[in-house]
């Protein structure tokens, strides 16, 4: 997170060489395209890259970690969760739930590590094994600032029960510590230990409580300078422990696994009821003791201190520039937003950074060929800028299963992201099309609502009735209903195919004189007319009288229409003859069908009326 | 920033620019070597070569995807005066068996007389049209009106820079208060200090090109330019390629009612402006959000920015060549999941010397180093399927579409047994 002004991030690409070579490159939606080349045209390069080779550059290593998917996935439902908290919840019940929150991001990282490192002891090689148990140190250390950041910034445990936590936190970090308490956090005197410390919040006030330790730490101190414990340096040393002694405790180094383990024991005995404002000057000189100028502070040293010091901004910080994926400082700077810490008094960008870090992590997530639905959410609670990322991001997933568009379809239709419909629509339509796919063609574009190419779909069906003599896709086109308005082409083709239905049915009536409103209305595309009036032929020529008088007269017409209308060919083409002469005798057998039905209709439409 | 691949391109050549479309599945690259090679990654995640064939009679310097919704078509530009149009044909059983894809050109573009340096698909809302740019100064912007038959490509504007073109971009926006627009740099290197950069914005009154604005201040040769996603802004920013990396942002002066309908005016503001590339940059190109530019210079780098919160520009990423050569396999695979690794003093850091500082101890000290190298595992090269080089037929247009205006042959219905009607 680099924009937190740590220095850019150096990737290194193998077998390019910059001093001599530049790079060409592309953006692609999840990943960057890599190339060496040289960009001066002129000169021809004497030296061509011997091997070129193209690299595919990812941003985020983590998202494509099998175990990680499992935290990816279980804090993305925490996260939703925390964005429905009631924004009237006030005080205590918000607090709580604002802690129980964290919480259970907590458990999240924890459970993450420990399934992490099963896998590390299950690993074949060692390569493996250390880089899986490199992430359980890193998983780890995340939880432990977490933890932190929970206690001094959401809990914000005041004095008293703030040690009590910090004892918590460094008991569940330092696990070997566990074994080791009696030595180091318990005391020779059990029973007072006990008693201390079930005194905060039941009975007693902290002022009786300060009273009491007070009187405590100024007997152990009496005892001391009595040299009562002169006779065994072990007894002694406990007892300048327990004061607190600074020296003492850091003889005892090597089973203080670290500065704040330091830090938290040496509060134990010299503060116990330390206040939240006075941790950064302990934390600090705890910090410089232990490491006493050996060695300098190391990340997670600088992070834990920024804690100490209640400086969020650069808590995130600095994390940010420590952890190369942006899981933590999202979910961490987003929880801290809704506990009203980034709010403008504070922060003048806080809402800002909360929205740019989780416009990060959720562009990540859309690199990954399934983690990409979690990013949706992510993008739906970034007021500024979220809608537009999404709308970018989601066109862009590969569309290479119907169930994969279709999902995609139904996130852009709830959002009512209609251009997006449109657009994956119409590359659906185009994909069916190139592939000869006509039915699918056309359903995509009825809901791409793309009139011209629903009309090149439909001429593609007629065509290809025209050639094989039958519909495909017939459920499809029997059922257009009201979509049929999209195109006069589609409409067309509904209606062409339910007069081959209602004359299937043997309803010749309808059927006639849905053949001649098809021409009469202009519907019908001119380039068809001769295949509907050739259609008409077999009603003409039944027994019985289909096509009125005046029917008839209207199809005269039409046929007059379009054979005036023919221009006059010439030339030698044999072909051209050939379809020529099988027009011409569909004209005459036409208008011979058509003045025998015309003579019956007269007289039948004369009987009835003489009747 | 991690590599996850690498593929042995495999051209003759030197590689000119690389491709991607607009899903990510596919890419496309050109070479010196006159070829185009087009790449479809797998499920599997691997990349395949599956076409290959001589597109052009000169180097070829770039190669474009057109949005999907025009189907499969690329496009490219050579030193041999033209451009050209190609469309992936389906079908062809056999060469799907042998993972291979057939290309067919469309058409050529011959209106250069001087080397094609630039061509660009236009924004998908205004149709499939494309503009080239070319050393004898002209931008010239081409339209298929029907996007079933790509073999019909009419040259709709020819606007004169004066100046030898090397680069266009299109704006990108597709507001209805935004004009189709387009940014033409130069790389002329001669003396004079004229301006580089040139906009000119489409004005439908007079169905022309106009020129909207000229940057002034840039007076070295231009090698690249970028307008970045619109996102919404009412204003667009333009990245520039020249002596140094630069962003422009461009907002357009409220037009007033009564104004003849001239071109939109602009105020221009430079809001970034970085030369740690040390001498030319010769590429700039915005990630798919514009929020991250990236920029390749003479220093081998390429070089990404981006604006916080606060809207300060700063580099955030270098990419970078190690120098050593690459041996062994066409296909290298890094799948090993890796946390925060890619700062190693975090990672010493925590694995550090005093055990059960963590919860879990770490198994064994971490190595030094970085990290893709050690972390990349070398993967038996895939059995590649053969690479044929295609010759690809001329101007097959209506090999898949057969022409729209072709005759109906008509067939009647069956006739119905006489003694059945009504």
């Amino acid at each position: 997170m680099e924009e937190l002004d740590g220095e850019p991030t150096v990737t290194l690409i193998p077998g390019v060489n910059s001093k001599k070579h530049q790079m060409c490159f592309d953006w692609g939606p999840g990943e960057m395209l890599v190339c060496e080349t040289s960009f001066n045209k002129k000169e021809k390069s004497e030296v061509v890259p011997s091997c070129p080779f193209i690299y595919i550059i990812r941003k985020d290593v983590d998202v494509y970690s099998q175990v990680l998917r499992k935290l990816f996935n279980e804090s993305h439902g925490i996260f939703v969760g925390l964005q429905r908290i009631e924004e009237e919840l006030t005080g205590k019940s918000r607090k709580s739930q604002l802690v129980r929150v964290s919480k259970n991001y907590r458990s999240v990282i924890r459970a993450c590590m420990e399934e992490m490192h099963q896998v590390a002891i299950a690993a074949k090689d060692p390569a493996s094994g250390r880089q899986f148990s490199s992430q359980v140190s890193i998983l780890s250390a995340m939880e432990l600032i977490w933890n932190l950041c929970e206690i001094l910034f959401i809990e914000v445990a005041p004095a008293g029960p703030l040690l009590l936590h910090l004892l918590d936190w460094v008991r569940l970090h330092v696990c070997e510590v566990d074994s080791l308490s009696a030595d180091v956090l318990g005391s020779e005197n059990p029973s007072k230990h006990e008693s201390f410390w079930n005194l905060p919040g039941n009975t007693q006030t902290l002022t009786e409580l300060e009273l009491k330790w007070q009187h405590w730490h100024e007997e152990c101190e009496r005892y001391l300078q009595d040299c009562t414990f002169a006779s065994n340096p072990h007894l002694e040393s406990l007892c300048k422990i327990m004061l607190g002694d600074e020296a003492a405790l850091l003889e005892q180094k090597e089973l203080l696994s670290n500065w704040y383990h330091f830090l938290v024991t040496r509060l134990l005995y010299s503060n116990p009821t330390v206040k939240p404002i006075d941790l950064q000057y302990y934390a600090q000189s705890s910090l410089d003791l232990f490491l006493g100028g050996e060695s300098s502070p190391e990340p997670l040293d600088n992070i834990l201190m920024a804690a100490f010091e209640f400086d969020i901004h650069q808590v995130i910080k600095e994390c940010s520039i420590a952890l190369s994926n942006w899981w933590f400082v999202a979910h961490l700077t987003d929880l801290l937003d809704h506990c009203k810490l980034l709010q403008s008094h504070n922060l003048y960008f806080g809402s800002n950074m909360r929205e740019c870090l989780l416009l990060e992590y959720a562009s990540g997530l859309f690199a990954h060929p399934s983690l990409w639905q979690l990013g949706v959410d992510y993008f739906d609670y970034c007021p500024e800028l979220g809608r537009v990322s999404l709308e970018l991001h989601i066109e862009r997933i590969p569309l290479n299963t119907e169930q994969k568009a279709l999902k995609v379809l139904r996130i852009c239709e709830q959002r009512q992201m209609t251009e997006q419909v449109r657009s994956i629509c119409k590359i659906l339509a185009m994909k069916a099309v190139r592939n000869n796919r006509l039915g699918s063609a056309l359903s995509w574009s009825i809901r791409a609502k793309d009139a011209a190419f629903a009309t090149l779909v439909s001429d593609r069906f007629l065509r290809d009735y025209c050639e094989r003599g039958c519909f495909s896709d017939l459920d499809l086109i029997d059922n257009l209903g009201p979509a049929m308005m999209l195109s006069d082409r589609l409409t067309f083709l509904g209606k062409y195919r339910e007069f081959h239905r209602v004359y299937g049915e043997k309803r010749f009536a309808d059927a006639a004189s849905l053949l001649l409103s098809l021409m009469t209305s202009q519907i019908a595309p001119r380039s068809f007319w001769m295949t509907l009036l050739t259609d008409a032929l077999p009603l003409l020529e039944q027994k019985q009288v289909i096509f009125s008088a005046e029917q008839t007269y209207e199809l005269m017409q039409c046929l007059e229409d379009l054979t005036s209308g023919r221009p006059v060919h010439g030339g030698p083409d044999t072909q051209q003859c050939q379809d020529d002469d099988i027009e011409t005798t569909k004209v005459e057998m036409l208008r011979l069908a058509l003045a025998r039905n015309l003579a019956r209709a007269i007289v039948r439409e004369g009987s009835l009326e003489g009747f | 920033m991690f590599v996850a691949r690498s593929i042995a391109a495999d051209h003759k050549d030197l590689i000119h620019d690389v491709s991607f479309d607009f899903h990510g599945r596919r890419m496309a690259t050109c070479s010196s070597d006159q070829s185009v090679k087009v790449w479809d990654k797998s499920e599997s995640g691997d990349w395949h070569c599956t076409a290959s064939w001589k597109t052009h009679s000169g180097s070829v310097w770039r190669v474009t995807w057109a949005h999907p919704e025009f189907g499969q078509v690329l496009a490219s530009c050579s030193f041999d005066r033209t451009a050209a149009v190609w469309e992936e044909i389906v079908g062809e059983s056999n060469d799907k068996l042998r993972g291979q894809s057939h290309w067919v050109k469309r058409t050529t573009l011959v209106d250069s007389r001087t080397s094609v340096t630039d061509v660009k698909f236009a924004p998908k809302h205004m149709g499939l049209m494309l503009a080239t740019c070319s050393a004898d100064g002209i931008v010239r912007i081409y339209e298929a009106p029907d996007v079933m038959n790509l073999s019909q490509w009419s040259l709709q504007h020819e606007i004169s820079c004066k100046l030898s073109c090397s680069c266009i971009s299109w704006n990108p926006s597709s507001s209805r208060a935004h004009s189709p627009m387009i940014a033409v740099g130069s790389d002329d290197s001669s003396p004079n200090a004229m301006a580089k950069v040139q906009i000119f914005e489409y004005n439908e009154n007079t169905r022309k090109y106009a020129k909207a604005e000229t940057l002034m201040t840039v007076t070295d040769p231009v090698h690249d330019i970028a307008f970045a996603p619109n996102l919404g802004r009412s204003f667009h920013i333009l990245a520039i390629a020249t002596k140094d990396v630069r962003i422009f942002t461009l907002k357009p002066v409220r037009k007033e009612l009564t104004s003849s309908g001239g071109p939109t005016k602009f105020e221009l503001h430079i809001v970034a402006q970085f030369d740690n590339h040390n001498s030319q940059v010769w590429r700039v190109s915005w990630n798919i959000t514009g929020t991250v530019l990236a920029s390749s210079g003479d220093d081998g780098c390429v070089r990404l920015w981006k604006a916080n919160y606060m809207d300060n520009w700063k580099c955030t990423g270098i990419l970078k060549g190690n120098g050593s050569p690459v041996n062994g396999s066409s296909q290298q695979g890094n799948s090993n999941p890796s946390l925060g690794s890619n700062i190693p003093s975090l990672q010493n850091s925590l694995n550090g010397s005093s055990a059960g500082r963590y919860f879990f101890p770490p198994l064994d000290s971490p190595r030094a180093g970085s990290r893709w190298s050690s972390s990349i595992q070398l993967l038996p090269p895939p059995p590649l399927p053969p690479l044929v080089e295609h010759s690809c037929d001329a101007d097959t247009a209506n090999l898949q579409y057969p022409h729209p205006r072709r005759r109906y042959l008509s067939r009647p219905l069956n006739p119905l047994p006489e003694n059945e009607g009504v």
